[in-house]
């Protein structure tokens, strides 16, 4: 027998990891933070067309406030070291976006001596977003990809071994 | 009053004689390639004479011809709108020459460029460090014997391309 059926209305059964990564994935803080072109597509995205607020992700002007980096833009050799700054300012549990080509792999300029190909060299990605630049409907798509898998997360509960399954 | 290129360079020429090496028509950039040792006085009179007028150096860019680097000088005068260009060719190991800071503020940033990318060394000029590049970078990257280094910073500078990966199992 449904246990959700015989309660009153305000009650509301769940887990506690399931409520606990309900509420993380519905307030993603972003990071104020572009490298290139890709930038602008990201500025897209926040404003009101793509409205990417409805899923609970705001820009947040500070690395130490950030849940989310989205690198968005060619990463050249000089600014990569400054990423990893960045990144090692974030409070965990923290992830990255790899938005477009450039941050991917380097993209169109990944011969080029001063670029960094991929963000991934510096960084560990959550999700790759592909696309130059990707259209905000790709970036959405590619938040909705990092919602599920922070839904997939488990803090609490452990394995039978004793050791966290997150 | 506006003047050809020709024009400009002939009135140079007149001036400055065997320190005007070359005199090219190429068109449609005709051009004139100076002695090194005559820069600053070559640019203090196109800049202060009353015809020719120069007030502006709009772009100031290296080339690297394998042989010899050349460093190009795009002038401008606003107020008779007319233009020139101006080279100087300078040995490839050590090319250095004397910095046009003081005839043109805007040679500033754009000769820190040049010493970024060539490695040609302006003498006297107020602040000549890398622009570009990580000031800890070694090597000058437009350089045609320029070689990339494998990493910075620990981070490899190489990537696979799996499609050049796919190619190689098929040979």
């Amino acid at each position: 027998m449904p246990l959700l059926n015989t309660l009153p209305d305000y009650v509301l059964t769940t887990k506690t990891d399931e409520l606990l990564n309900w509420m993380r994935k519905s307030s993603i803080w972003y990071m104020l933070f572009g490298l290139a072109c890709c930038a602008i597509e990201l500025m897209h995205t926040g404003g009101p067309r793509a409205d990417i607020e409805r899923f609970g992700a705001t820009p947040r002007a500070s690395a130490r406030q950030s849940d989310l980096m989205i690198v968005a833009g060619t990463l050249t050799l000089k600014m990569a070291l400054r990423t990893r700054l960045l990144y090692d300012q974030m409070p965990d549990p923290k992830y990255v976006i790899a938005m477009g080509s450039c941050a991917s792999c380097g993209g169109l300029f990944q011969l080029a001596y001063s670029v960094c190909d991929g963000v991934d060299k510096i960084l560990p990605v959550d999700v790759y977003v592909p696309g130059c630049p990707p259209r905000p409907e790709a970036l959405t798509e590619g938040l909705l990809k990092l919602q599920e898998k922070i839904m997939s997360e488990r803090w609490l509960a452990r394995s039978s071994n004793g050791v966290a399954a997150a | 009053m506006s003047m050809e290129p020709l024009q400009i360079y002939e009135r140079v020429k007149e001036r400055f004689g065997d320190r005007v090496l070359e005199v090219s028509e190429k068109k449609p950039d005709p051009f004139i390639v100076i002695d090194p040792s005559a820069l600053v006085e070559v640019g203090t009179f196109m800049r202060d004479d009353p015809e020719l007028a120069m007030d502006c150096l709009s772009n100031e860019s290296g080339v690297d011809y394998k042989d010899r680097i050349e460093v190009v000088y795009h002038l401008f005068s606003y107020s008779r709108r007319h233009g020139a260009v101006m080279k100087i060719k300078l040995p490839r190991d050590n090319p250095s020459v004397t910095t046009l800071e003081e005839v043109w503020k805007s040679a500033n940033w754009m000769e820190r460029e040049i010493f970024d990318l060539l490695g040609v060394t302006f003498e006297g000029h107020s602040d000549l460090r890398r622009i570009l590049m990580p000031e800890d970078w070694i090597g000058y990257p437009l350089r045609k014997d320029f070689v990339e280094p494998t990493e910075y910073h620990g981070i490899s500078t190489i990537r696979e391309s799996p499609i050049i990966r796919l190619d190689s199992k098929k040979k």
